[in-house]
């Protein structure tokens, strides 16, 4: 940010409008549509535009990370379980009284949940005020309170994958024998 | 006031250099490889257009812009027209943190090695909404395709670059250069004495540059011979054009890399005669000798077949890339032992 330029504020202040957009319509896309890849694409610009988020809060290492896992692992991740679903969009439902049940409980979570974290943010007390930095959000900063203060939370999530691995496992030699295959399908030619 | 010193100015200057760079790079490079595919099948390749077909991207150029963008019923026609941008901006990104020189860079990130692999795991979206919103039965077959090969690909990549980032100890690419200073002997692909699989490191980051960027043998997301022409099925003109344009900017972006992490980006090969233009010329002779060999390997190989691409990676690479991680943090960590 340069104070000599004469716009700068206002650029600033575009590339924030840009990022905070780019969050609502990509969220809303990927909310309204009744297209599941148009979904997963509006989940793609929500993440980017939350990626200029972090940015703006000087974490530009969070801000590569929410585009490399989010948009480049997860998104990528839904697209494999959409092709194994369902190739084309089924027609839409008519209305019944179940959905819209369903539809009052989503929405009654939903405003508890964001009720909550809108009350949290707002009656709890800041530790700092949000003008000073916490840390100069550089990968070294990052990696020394992964490992002190948040090392549980750290550890926690490595066991939470590691299951995920060992499912992953149980899952593929679960298909490889499968019960009930009267003539097993041949394997792939091996080359 | 001097109006270069501005920083809206300076970023603006550098992205229309980084845009004229890349649309040269796909024009020129597109004739390099028709030449070089017509020199190894003994023919002339493109020669009517000007001196020795120097005329002919110009030609090409005009041929696409002239053509009309059509989007044929049945398509998602919003996706299938957002699909080409997409495609070619992460490369653009890319480029913005790409060290050209010890002064030539547009934006000397922190993070740089980071930011060019988040933006260049767009690239398969882009190929997959493009191929998916086609509505082309080889069309989705081929976005199928492009999703498995990258997931498989982006796993001992990354692996290869852990392993860097071990080395050097940085994700800043113009310290990683700076490191490699002083003869071809300290650039990181000679430094067996860190690792002593390194030639290995760089073959195994050299092939996945290949497959990510969908070029032959690897290419099955445009497998001519049974796919008609892939995720690009549908289109035409300039649409097919921009396509091909990312793949070109995608694989300077991937041999910029291989030339910033392996062979020492701009220093000199000699130890003597390098920084500023010197820099740069060294810099761009490696960056075109790689780009010449990724041109060379895809017409001397044939396409591989799908399951020996996955294969491959699954089998070969990954492992091959976890014992070198390996290696080299125990011969990093080993002298600790005995202080």
């Amino acid at each position: 940010m340069n104070a000599a330029f004469p716009f700068a504020d206002w650029l600033v202040l575009a590339a924030f409008a840009l990022a905070v957009g780019l969050t609502l319509a990509g969220a809303l896309i990927a909310v309204l549509t009744t297209r599941i890849i148009r979904g997963v694409a509006g989940l793609m610009v929500c993440c980017l535009g939350l990626a200029g988020l972090y940015y703006f809060l000087n974490s530009p290492f969070l801000a590569l990370m929410e585009i490399l896992i989010y948009v480049g692992a997860v998104c990528v991740t839904i697209i494999f379980a959409v092709m194994m679903a369902e190739p084309d969009e089924q027609p839409a439902h008519a209305t019944h009284k179940a959905h819209i049940a369903w539809g009052i409980v989503a929405t009654m979570i939903a405003l508890l949940i964001g009720g909550a974290l809108a009350y949290v943010a707002l009656s709890g007390p800041w530790p700092a005020r949000p003008e000073t930095l916490v840390s100069d959000g550089s990968v070294a900063a990052i990696g020394v309170s992964l490992l002190t203060t948040y090392s549980l939370a750290f550890e926690a999530i490595s066991l939470v994958l590691l299951v995920a691995i060992l499912g992953a496992l149980v899952l593929a030699c679960g298909g490889r024998t499968a019960p009930g295959l009267a003539t097993p399908t041949p394997p792939p030619a091996q080359r | 006031m001097n109006l270069l010193e501005l920083e809206p100015i300076r970023v603006l200057l550098y992205l229309v250099g980084i845009c004229a760079f890349v649309g040269g790079n796909a024009a020129y490079l597109v004739l390099a490889e028709r030449k070089g595919a017509g020199r190894i099948q003994r023919r002339p390749g493109p020669n009517e257009a000007g001196w020795a077909g120097i005329l002919q991207p110009i030609a090409d150029g005009i041929k696409l812009l002239a053509k009309q963008v059509m989007v044929p019923p049945g398509t998602d026609s919003l996706l299938f027209r957002a699909a080409p941008l997409m495609v070619m901006a992460p490369p653009l990104m890319c480029l913005a943190t790409i060290p050209f020189s010890d002064t030539l860079v547009a934006r000397n990130l922190n993070i740089g090695l980071l930011f060019v692999f988040s933006f260049g795991s767009i690239n398969v979206m882009a190929l997959m909404l493009g191929g998916w919103a086609s509505r082309n039965k080889y069309a989705i077959i081929s976005a199928a395709r492009v999703v498995s090969q990258s997931v498989a690909y982006e796993i001992p990549m990354l692996l290869v670059v852990i392993t860097m980032l071990m080395v050097a100890g940085t994700m800043n690419l113009q310290e990683i250069i700076v490191q490699q200073a002083g003869g071809f002997w300290h650039w990181n692909l000679f430094k067996v004495w860190v690792n002593p699989l390194m030639p290995v490191t760089f073959v195994i980051f050299f092939i996945c540059m290949l497959a990510e960027t969908n070029r032959a043998p690897f290419d099955m997301a445009e497998a001519e011979s049974e796919l008609v022409a892939g995720a690009f099925t549908e289109y035409g003109g300039m649409g097919f054009g921009v396509f091909f344009m990312a793949e070109y900017a995608n694989i300077v972006v991937g041999c910029c890399l291989a030339t910033i992490l392996f062979l020492g980006g701009w220093q000199s090969p000699i130890g003597v005669l390098s920084g500023g233009f010197w820099g740069l010329g060294w810099f761009l002779l490696k960056l075109y000798a790689l780009i010449f060999t990724v041109i060379w390997i895809r017409w001397t190989f044939p396409r591989t077949q799908f399951y020996s691409l996955l294969n491959l990676s699954w089998k070969i690479l990954i492992p091959i890339s976890l014992v070198t991680l390996l290696l080299t943090g125990v011969v990093m960590k080993l002298p600790l032992l005995f202080r």
